[in-house]
């Protein structure tokens, strides 16, 4: 029997329903859903420093509750998700609960953490890591801005860690996507971590499924040749040999074909013959596709190396605040004056002192999307101002000077009533390397009913 | 169709490729995956880093890297600094370049003088 394994959550935000979907219509052994984009990390920080108690995706605990009932039955799939974000033993604690709640007191939560290194930056300083930007080199030292998070990829070793230690579900912070589809192959072919050939062909299946229906006829521009209704998430069967098949659940909505792996296969990566995680080095162009019909598509010949001596780490830092508003403007000449409401807007904050560092004029409908403001006159578009810097009440000051328009700009233009635009932080991204030899996950596997123990003693 | 500036006819690249796009890190990445052998063949060969710069060079590109995944049909193009500071930082609606798959359907590639296939419908 091959190993199935199905990703129903793609980002933080993702359709709710999928898991229960694919369950109700689908086997798999192995449930993934994963959560963390780069900056989501930041997000949760954020919300923890201001409750303790929070800091996970809680969508993972909706999810969690619409399956439970698959999760009574002996050969219902275990569960493998980062959902943690910057606090997994909160997040075990609370999956505790539901499952408590559903009389499965005896199921075991691994939780996965070490990958926090926001309170080691200054040791890691010390030691004499430079910490340095990824793509610029710029040193860590040379950035004097608050750091809001600093998060290592672990990789599928901790949770193949969980699973050996008898984990049904297992909750991690901050691990490499694909990883999250390797440990439970790993795991069950007992592969070893020489098996480079192997963890390639696990690595190229998670990679394929973590972004959820995006290969399954999601987010593509043939997006008229299927329905997307009841769109089926994806599951990879994974061979011991390495070789997958990515597949749907039957009678599900969206397309598996060789174009829809093919276009996930080269999605947000840079060079496909180093596709790089902490379990092993995937070259993509050793990969062949074949499309078996069906919805069915085999993906074979993935090539590994041997894994980096260095870890990635997302650095996230506080860079000032924004705000963007949106307008509509309708009429003849409506490009010319959209064009004037932001120079109105811009010459009214310079001359109240208050001009931003940063504006960024859009007119929608006006060919933005390819750079370009082209006639015919569109007739209606959509005006967005956004605006950046380093101080708050600047920006703030932008956001009170759009509404006056209303009776002191031109006519044919609406969208006032949705009120001030808000004011938000802006995190900054900050990719950076650790060597390995510092990084030390920590693998805690207890029963539903012992997380709760602990959870009264140490609210 | 032919150029409206210079009356050479062009492909749209829409024609011969589905397109996705998205943010790695600060920079966008462009997957182009050829409909047909005979697309990926045209494509290798016109569909050059300099082109998809050019294509894009309202998003202040500053450099395109080119990268052939031959055994699937498909090139990948890395767009350095096309997300105006970064998926985070961008102050564009837009800030993970989602859209730049879509926009990069309407790319035209002047065809060469020698024929690929037909010059009056593209392959």
């Amino acid at each position: 029997m091959v190993l199935r394994i199905a990703n129903a959550a793609g980002f933080w935000g993702d359709d709710l329903q999928a898991a229960r979907r694919l369950l109700a219509h689908a086997h798999v052994d192995f449930l993934t859903l994963e959560y963390l984009a780069e900056l989501t990390m930041s997000i949760l920080a954020s919300q923890r420093a201001r409750d303790p108690a929070r800091g996970y995706a809680t969508d993972f605990l909706e999810v969690l509750r619409s399956v439970v009932s698959y999760l009574h039955v002996a050969a219902g799939p275990r569960i493998i998700t980062n959902a943690g974000g910057v606090h997994p033993v909160g997040c075990a604690q609370a999956a505790a609960r539901i499952l408590s709640d559903h009389g499965l007191d005896r199921m075991a939560i691994g939780c996965v953490t070490g990958d926090d290194l926001t309170g080691k930056i200054g040791e890691l300083l010390a030691a004499g890591e430079p910490l340095a930007h990824l793509e610029t080199g710029q040193p860590l030292v040379e950035l004097k801005r608050p750091i809001v998070a600093a998060h290592v990829y672990l990789g599928a070793e901790p949770i193949v860690r969980a699973l050996e230690q008898g984990a049904d579900v297992v909750i991690t912070g901050r691990v490499a996507d694909a990883s999250l589809t390797v440990a439970p192959a790993v795991r069950h072919y007992r592969w070893s971590w020489n098996d480079l050939d192997r963890l390639a062909g696990a690595t190229v299946a998670g990679h394929l499924i973590e972004c959820g229906a995006q290969v399954t006829g999601g987010y593509s521009v043939r997006w008229q040749e299927w329905d997307l209704d009841d769109i089926g998430y994806p599951i990879a069967e994974i061979a011991e040999t390495g070789e997958v098949v990515i597949t749907k659940p039957p009678e599900s909505g969206g397309k598996v074909d060789r174009f829809s792996v093919i276009e996930q296969l080269v999605y947000e990566i840079d060079d496909p013959t180093r596709y790089i995680t902490p379990d092993v080095i995937v070259d993509f162009t050793s990969v062949a596709v074949e499309d078996l019909g069906c919805d069915r598509v085999a993906v074979r010949g993935a090539r590994g190396q041997t894994r980096p001596e260095h870890l990635k780490v997302a650095l996230v830092y506080e860079d000032g605040f924004s705000s963007a508003a949106q307008l509509v403007v309708a009429g003849r000449g409506c490009l010319a004056k959209a064009q004037r409401c932001a120079e109105l807007v811009v010459h009214r904050l310079q001359e109240a002192g208050c001009g931003p560092t940063e504006v960024h004029v859009e007119y929608w409908g006006a060919g933005e999307y390819l750079g370009q403001h082209q006639p015919p006159d569109p007739g209606e578009l959509v005006l967005r101002i956004a605006v950046w810097d380093r101080r708050r009440e600047i920006v703030e000051r932008f956001t009170r000077e759009v509404a006056p328009l209303i009776t002191s700009g031109p006519a044919g233009i609406g969208g006032y009533a949705s009120g001030r635009s808000p004011v938000r932080p802006v995190f900054a991204y900050w990719p950076t390397l650790v060597p390995r030899p510092w990084i030390e996950p920590h693998v805690e596997v207890r029963s539903a009913a012992d997380w709760l123990v602990d959870h009264r003693q140490n609210p | 169709m032919p150029d409206v500036f210079s009356g050479a006819k062009t492909v749209r690249l829409g024609d011969l490729a589905w397109t996705r796009s998205g943010d790695k890190g600060s920079h966008a990445n462009l997957g182009v995956v050829a409909r047909d052998a005979m697309s990926y063949a045209f494509l290798e060969k016109y569909l050059t880093a300099e082109l998809v710069q050019r294509f894009f060079a309202w998003t202040g590109v500053t450099r395109v890297e080119r990268y052939l995944l031959a055994n699937v049909g498909a090139i990948n193009f890395v767009l350095y600094g096309a997300l105006a500071g970064g998926a985070a930082r961008s102050l564009r609606w837009d800030s993970q370049g989602k859209l730049f798959g879509t926009a990069a359907q309407e790319l035209r590639i002047v065809l060469p003088d020698i024929p690929i296939a037909s010059e009056e419908s593209p392959p």
